[in-house]
């Protein structure tokens, strides 16, 4: 197996990027964390994070609940705010507050554990928010859009429901589509398919496989093994707020180098 | 039995007791009105990201929300007009009712911004998040996302907000609104000591009357405009 892949702790951005398990090709660095660090009070619960993700790259990221995986990328859009390093997407450090977080925010899809839907809005609606009002985009051209998106996803005949109407894994695939329709530059996932019914998962993977088949940048906290075996590039594994390990998909599944990780596969795969 | 009713009748045909509901309805209007107003930009303020706003919303919520509305309307016209000469209009009824809207209006647009807070806290904090991630700042978030979600919460304790306020436009007699039901009610029990519990009786219900609708349409409107999650 690669040499390159790194072993406990160590900051690895570096070397690992050039190893992707698929023919991917991979472009210059998207995502950029140094040395992230971050408390809730006393717990340590993102310490000296380095990672970098390149254009193209899908990272999964894996871990024990409590591990900061949620928190590490809700960081990436400022979501969660950190103690202190350095955040940058696309060569731009994250802006602390105001307008220029906002701007830098819509080039950063973000796709919830909960779907967070706009309640009061329609799903049509909640496609064409963001490019009306942050993009400036006609209601017209946003809505032609947006339905193109939502059929995509496959739910583009559920555009004038409200999303209380519709299952958990028909607003995921809205989400996605909400978060796509801003053009972002990379797609954050916190464990999107958590809160679903076992039925509904596989609809939104799918809709994120395709996605990932099609380029786009994405860094997935998940415990979906499959995906991440089909479209991932390299597997982050974090426990107590580092990262433990990195290795390409295939790799980390089947010959997991720490005990950390070795442990909680061996938890999450006897069933 | 009879003649209970025809002091009602007497009352009615001296004294404009249906122009002075009217002039509390006018001054609870314009209060409602300016209260809303003035109440959102307070809860706005008080959930902004900008500390300084956070703190002078604060402030004013604690001072105008802890002080007696008899003070604040005595204030208007004491201060104002007494001492400063502030005239809102060439007549002095007109400038003793608009001063009594004022106080009215910011001394309940603290209980407003209050209850618009509450409804805020309706909202899932999601909702916020979702509405950051695509990029809206606070301002076009908050006009967005959290305030439609947050007012339809918000309809019960506004609706109590209301009911008070109606109640408490006749404190304006503070603030020398002399047409206004309190007023007409002391002028009614001067002249007529004798009907004195047909008196009571006429405006306590006159407000019950007034008041239960308002009752009824907030119920109905909080439960037909809640958001389904």
């Amino acid at each position: 197996m690669d040499q390159s892949t790194p072993t406990t702790g160590q900051p690895a951005a570096d070397e690992t990027v050039d190893a992707p398990t698929s023919d991917r090709v991979l472009g210059a660095p998207l995502v950029e964390l140094k040395n992230v660090n971050k408390h809730f009070g006393a717990l340590h619960v993102l310490q000296d994070i380095d990672l970098t993700v390149r254009k193209g790259e899908v990272l999964v990221v894996i871990g024990p609940s409590g591990s900061g995986k949620s928190t590490l990328c809700r960081a990436i859009n400022r979501l969660e705010t950190i103690d202190d390093g350095t955040i940058s997407v696309d060569g731009k450090t994250l802006p602390e507050e105001g307008k220029a977080l906002a701007q830098l925010r819509a080039e950063v899809g973000m796709v919830f554990q909960s779907f967070n839907l706009f309640a009061h809005k329609t799903v049509l609606d909640n496609v064409t928010l963001g490019p009306r009002k942050v993009r400036g985009l006609s209601k017209k051209a946003a809505e032609a859009e947006a339905m193109t998106l939502l059929d995509r996803v496959g739910v583009a005949n559920q555009a004038g429901k409200m999303p209380a109407q519709l299952s958990g894994g028909q607003q995921q695939r809205v989400a996605i589509a909400r978060a796509l329709a801003m053009h972002p530059k990379v797609m954050l996932f916190d464990e999107p398919t958590s809160a679903l019914d076992p039925e509904m998962i596989n609809e939104v993977l799918d809709a994120m496989v395709a996605l990932a088949q099609e380029g786009m940048t994405m860094i997935v906290v998940t415990h979906e093994m499959g995906f991440a075996r089909k479209a991932a590039n390299r597997v982050v594994f974090m426990a107590d707020g580092q990262i433990v390990e990195e290795a390409p998909p295939e790799e980390f599944f089947t010959a997991p180098k720490s005990e950390r990780a070795r442990d909680f596969l061996s938890k999450i795969l006897t069933h | 039995m009879d003649d209970f009713l025809a002091g009602f009748a007497e009352l009615f045909a001296r004294f404009d007791v249906l122009g002075a509901f009217w002039v509390n309805i006018q001054l609870t209007f314009w209060a409602a009105l300016l209260s809303l107003v003035l109440g959102t930009v307070l809860a706005l303020m008080r959930i902004s990201p900008i500390a300084s706003l956070r703190w002078a919303g604060t402030a004013y919520v604690t001072i105008f929300r802890n002080t007696p509305l008899t003070i604040i309307l005595t204030f208007t016209y004491l201060v104002l007009f007494s001492q400063l000469a502030l005239s809102l209009s060439d007549t002095l009824d007109t400038t003793f009712f608009w001063f009594a809207v004022i106080g009215l209006a910011v001394y309940h647009a603290a209980f407003v911004c209050e209850a618009i807070r509450s409804g805020v806290n309706t909202v899932p904090v999601g909702q916020a998040e979702a509405a950051r991630a695509i990029g809206l700042s606070f301002l076009p978030a908050a006009a967005l996302v959290i305030f439609p979600q947050a007012f339809r919460g918000a309809v019960a304790p506004l609706g109590n907000t209301l009911i008070a306020l109606l109640k408490n436009s006749t404190v304006a007699a503070a603030a020398s609104v002399s047409t206004e039901t309190s007023s007409l009610m002391r002028t009614m029990i001067e002249f007529r000591p004798d009907l004195m519990v047909a008196i009571f009786l006429t405006f306590a219900l006159g407000y019950v009357i007034l008041v239960i609708p308002i009752g009824l349409v907030t119920t109905s409107l909080s439960r037909r405009l809640a958001v389904k999650r």
